[in-house]
């Protein structure tokens, strides 16, 4: 039968079912055919902090969302326009985030007794579809017995009825991949990489995947299939990227690029855990991982091996960096290069430990004893985690300090397309970095001999001299007690104190010197109201920005990569508005500095849901602030026809000319 | 699933560091003394093992450059600024773990440790376990007064039960650690014990624990004259030593005490036998069960247990009795050298330049481009 084929701008899809479905696998595997196609795309995936929490219950749902279009996009979408829903807690889960008129797809096999007792289903949802009343009437329902298909055709290959019914995401992805046209070579080579060594379960995957394709094909259940056409994408090379995967390549790019061997010290922690694993597969690169007894020996071994003139690194969540807090100062203390990668999570204590949350912003600031200033570098999305990981390598290095590198659990295991920088010598993609190692004697003694001051200070960036152990007449110790100005022994000196403790930070401010001025998009120029944001929020703000503009509003945008020091123009910018929204995933913290910095009256827009913010209902409150400072109705109903995340044709300026 | 690590070349714990240019001129203690003042107390234990360790490091023949030491907190963790080496002083309990880091990194570095008994087996304990299993390429020196110093005189994981400190002025009720039944507990392949106060014995451990390749372990006894002066005087009074003290040498039956009134070899009339009741050993009367009967020590066992024996003998109260020396030696691979050895295969395994390596590895993938 001829199938009629409708063209969308975007879509939204989750993919939910129990924590042992393969949901991850199925979005990844639909994101990586989209992305081979050539769509811009954001996923969110969500799951639980139990490996196998109790089967068939709302806690044990596990999903994958995937937003992908034929042009820029920001986030992973607010509701999905589709959900498939593979037993009934997946869809008491999430039947409350779709809009109406979204389709679902249930797997009508799991729809028996014992899962709708264990979901909290009175009723059958499936019994009363059409019925006045139907708790589902708001939406297109496709019940489809996705496991029963599955076992029956991979029936041949002789599994257990158990592991026969473990291809059905398989089936799911192959009837959703002929539904939105995905290509289908990439996820069959890959299923075969994957089962090489058991070609039954090798072979009823693909099977059950060609034959959810065919199934949608042919049956009567699905008569239109969407078509949404690659992005226009500025040009270069591009790949699907996490943000674990791109901050683990980072850091490699930073050994290469100082020439320095990377030390990763780690204690395995969610979400972070990943780039342990990635780090550990690249000795080739001199890079060595090592699995420490704990969170202090994690970081306490990578301050061994910058002292030992490697490239310290530890990774860690936010109750991780609580530990390593002590360490952390005596790095500030002893000013070896040393970066601190944090992929938060939801808190405080275990809190939320597969949820994002961007609370340790105070944490990474102020969470030490004494005055001891660390600088912050934040990721704005999955694929920039390569090129903050590079910053942070910079700084460290370049300022013998350690740096806070402050990813969160969205970034971490969220994807978009990521443009492959040019990573060869000489590259404006990437920054220099230089160790510049002490080999000399540096100071001149009263009887004209020399010897070596560990903390005779660069006048340029205030670091001091870096000499590693095996450097012959530079001999010297450090540690965690005062130093004194210039040639480091232990001093308990009132005054040398003061000045040591506004010499460290003086050091860190000295690094806005080296920042780029801001990127401040404001299109019209016209502005009242600024966004200004940190880390993952960028997308939910850009999303939000854009429907207030398409609406016909004016609102400015900035996003910080560096929160400590603060970019020397931004104190201008800020005041340069109105008013000052400050969108978080927490109670204030951005919005708290700023005020405290710049006595600017910073609203925050908050929300520690463990998600990502809603692009619409932040968009909302930009209207409200937008009608608040032009003294005007500000209605964002748009035309539906119009893509509302898509840019508007925004021009950027910098904070220096605009 | 398992691989086979295969077994990096064994060597000596210092074979992997520069040494002197042949020819050149022997390096003196004054040379690794700090021009920094010595700031223990009078009397303090601490300067006889900082005078020991200044004498003996010339020994080796090492480059100075090359040789670090690595400090928790603690009275004995200011060692490092004393001497005239690359030093850390650094956060309590943690120098072991940094130490690990410094050590994997740097192959020609001789890295050693100075800790106390709060640092090493208190806030620490966790760190020091670790390195002990991990073997990694070490020394680590834990100075044992059986007190807190530094923080004026509370009770350490040393202490005797029902010691009256600062803070436990009706006793303490903490059973102490036995150091050395711990470190053999942990996996140790070097452990010894010896007294700050013994310049021979305590320099022929260090240059065994030096010569060790792994994490080598010395318990120092070691005298606080301010905050529990006397807690070893039964192992060093002239009187009683021969009594308290059981030595142990390798390969030599373990016999101690005052030689008896017809002794005609000068032997201690206490030896050192299998107690076949409990699996343990016991201290006899030689004249007993004959000199044959005595337990050999065997420092290069494979099983530790018979080493944990002995360090059973050590008493747990005041310290009236303990055995002496290297407890176990014994050959296993380090952490530092094996965690080498897999990035030397996995870059011999490739070819070309790191930055081209570096563009392949981010060009890899699923990959298209736009135009």
């Amino acid at each position: 039968m001829s199938k009629q084929v409708k063209q969308l701008d975007r879509v939204i899809i989750r993919f939910a079912g129990d924590s042992g479905d393969g949901m991850q696998l199925t979005g990844d595997r639909f994101t990586q055919e989209s992305a081979a196609f050539g769509n811009d795309l954001v996923t969110l995936p969500n799951f639980p902090a139990e490996i196998r929490a109790p089967q068939g219950t709302i806690p044990g749902v596990s999903s994958f969302q995937v937003h992908f279009a034929d042009h820029d996009i920001l986030t992973a979408g607010d509701s999905p326009d589709v959900l498939v829903a593979m037993n009934p807690a997946a869809l008491k889960a999430n039947v409350g985030d779709l809009a109406p008129g979204a389709a679902i797809i249930l797997d009508t096999h799991d729809f028996t007794k014992r899962n709708l007792d264990k979901a909290g289903y009175d009723v059958n949802p499936l019994d009363t579809l059409g019925d006045a009343g139907d708790p589902l009437g708001a939406f297109t329902v496709h019940p489809v017995d996705l496991t029963g298909m599955t076992v029956e055709a991979v029936k041949q290959y002789g599994l257990s009825r158990k592991d026969a019914a473990r291809a059905k995401n398989m089936f799911a992805l192959g009837l959703l991949s002929w539904m939105y046209g995905r290509p289908t070579e990439g996820t069959e080579a890959f299923l075969s990489r994957r089962f090489a060594k058991v070609p039954d379960i090798r072979d009823a995957n693909l099977t059950a995947f060609k034959t959810g394709w065919n199934y949608g094909e042919t049956t009567e259940t699905f008569v239109v299939q969407y078509e949404v056409k690659p992005a226009q994408m500025p040009p270069g090379t591009y790949r699907n990227i996490t943000g674990n995967l791109a901050l683990a390549y980072g850091l490699i790019a930073g050994g290469v690029r100082s020439g320095l061997p990377v030390f990763l010290g780690s204690y395995p922690i969610t979400p972070a855990s990943d780039i342990l694993h990635e780090l550990s597969k690249h000795k080739a690169f001199g890079v060595t991982t090592f699995q420490a007894e704990d969170e202090i020996a994690g970081v306490g071994s990578a301050i061994g091996a910058s002292f030992g003139g490697a490239l310290g690194v530890t990774t860690t969540s936010g109750p991780g960096i609580a530990l390593k807090s002590e360490a952390i100062g005596l790095a500030v203390m002893t000013e070896l290069p040393l970066v601190v990668v944090d992929v938060q999570r939801g808190g405080p204590s275990t809190g939320l430990p597969t949820k994002t949350e961007q609370a340790d912003l105070m944490q990474a600031m102020y969470g030490r004893n004494g005055e001891a200033p660390v600088p912050i570098v934040a990721p704005q999305s999955p694929g920039d985690c390569f090129a903050a990981a590079v910053e942070a390598v910079r700084i460290a290095v370049t300022y013998r300090t350690p740096v806070m590198l402050l990813s969160d659990g969205y970034l971490a295991n969220g994807s978009e397309p990521w443009r492959i920088p040019d990573v060869a010598t000489g590259s404006d993609d990437l920054p220099v970095i230089d160790p510049a190692f002490a080999t000399e004697p540096n100071h001149e003694k009263a009887d004209g001999s020399k010897d070596y001051w560990p903390y005779l200070r660069d006048e340029e960036t205030l670091a001091r001299p870096w000499a590693v152990p095996g450097t012959p007449g530079l001999e010297h110790r450090i540690g965690g007690l005062e130093k004194g100005e210039g040639h480091g022994n232990i001093s308990y000196d009132p005054a040398n104190h003061d000045l040591m403790v506004r010499t460290r930070q003086a050091k860190v401010d000295r690094i806005a010197e080296s920042l780029p001025p801001l990127e401040v998009e404001d299109p019209s120029g016209r502005a009242k109201v600024l966004v200004i944001g940190w880390g993952s929020t960028y997308g939910p703000i850009g999303a939000g920005c854009r429907r207030v503009r398409k609406a016909g509003y004016d609102v400015a945008q900035v996003h910080l990569r560096h929160l400590n020091p603060f970019p020397k123009d931004l104190g201008d910018i800020l005041r340069r508005y109105d008013r000052v929204l400050v969108p978080e995933m927490n109670l204030g913290q951005l919005s708290t500095l700023l005020r405290a910095t710049y006595l600017v009256d910073a609203q925050g827009y908050n929300q520690v849901r463990g998600l990502p913010l809603k692009a619409a209902e932040l968009a909302e409150a930009i209207g409200h602030l937008v009608a608040e400072a032009e003294g005007i109705d500000v209605d964002l109903t748009v035309p539906t026809d119009s893509p509302t995340d898509s840019p508007t044709d925004t021009s950027t300026t910098t904070g220096a000319t605009s | 699933m398992t691989a086979d690590l295969g077994m990096p070349d064994l060597r000596t714990g210092v074979e992997s560091v520069p040494t002197l240019a042949e020819g050149a001129a022997p390096q003196t203690a004054k040379e690794f003394s700090s021009d920094q003042e010595v700031r223990w107390c009078p009397g303090c234990g601490d300067y006889a093992v900082l005078k020991a360790v200044q004498s003996f490091l010339p020994d080796l023949g090492l480059r100075r450059e090359n040789i670090t030491f690595i400090s928790g907190i603690g009275c004995s963790s200011r060692f490092p600024y004393y001497l005239d080496t690359y030093g850390m002083h650094s956060i309590h309990g943690r120098a072991p773990s940094i130490a690990t880091g410094l050590a994997t990194a740097r192959e020609d570095l001789s890295v050693w440790v100075v800790t106390g008994d709060g640092d090493a087996l208190s806030i620490g304990g966790n760190h020091l376990i670790h390195a002990l299993r991990r073997n990694v390429n070490m020394t680590i020196l834990l100075f044992n007064n059986r007190i807190y110093g530094l923080t004026k005189g509370q009770y350490s994981p040393t202490s005797e039960a029902g010691k009256i400190t600062k803070s436990t002025p009706m006793g303490s009720v903490d059973h102490p650690f036995n150091p050395v039944s711990l470190a053999l507990g942990a996996e140790a392949t070097f452990v010894a014990r010896t007294i700050d106060s013994d310049r021979k014995h305590l320099t022929a451990v260090l240059s065994a624990a030096a010569a060790h390749r792994g994490t080598s372990l010395v318990e120092i006894y070691q005298n606080c004259p301010i905050f529990n002066d006397g807690a070893f005087d039964a192992i060093k009074g002239n009187d009683t030593k021969a009594e308290a003290i059981i030595p142990l040498v390798h390969g030599e039956p373990i016999r101690f005490g005052n030689p008896g009134p017809d002794s005609t070899d000068g032997q201690g009339v206490k030896g050192v036998v299998r107690d076949t009741a409990t699996g343990g050993v016991k201290v006899v009367d030689v004249a007993d069960v004959g000199v044959d009967a005595l337990l050999v020590h065997d420092a290069h066992a494979e099983d530790p247990s018979t080493a944990f024996a002995i360090s059973r003998l050590t008493a747990n109260d005041y310290l009236h009795q303990a055995p002496i020396g290297i407890f176990r030696q014994v050959v296993r691979s380090t952490y530092d050298d094996q965690a080498r050895a897999q990035i030397d295969a996995a870059q011999r395994a490739v070819d070309g330049d790191p930055t081209d390596r570096l563009a392949a590895l981010v060009n890899g993938g699923d990959t298209w481009t736009v135009v």
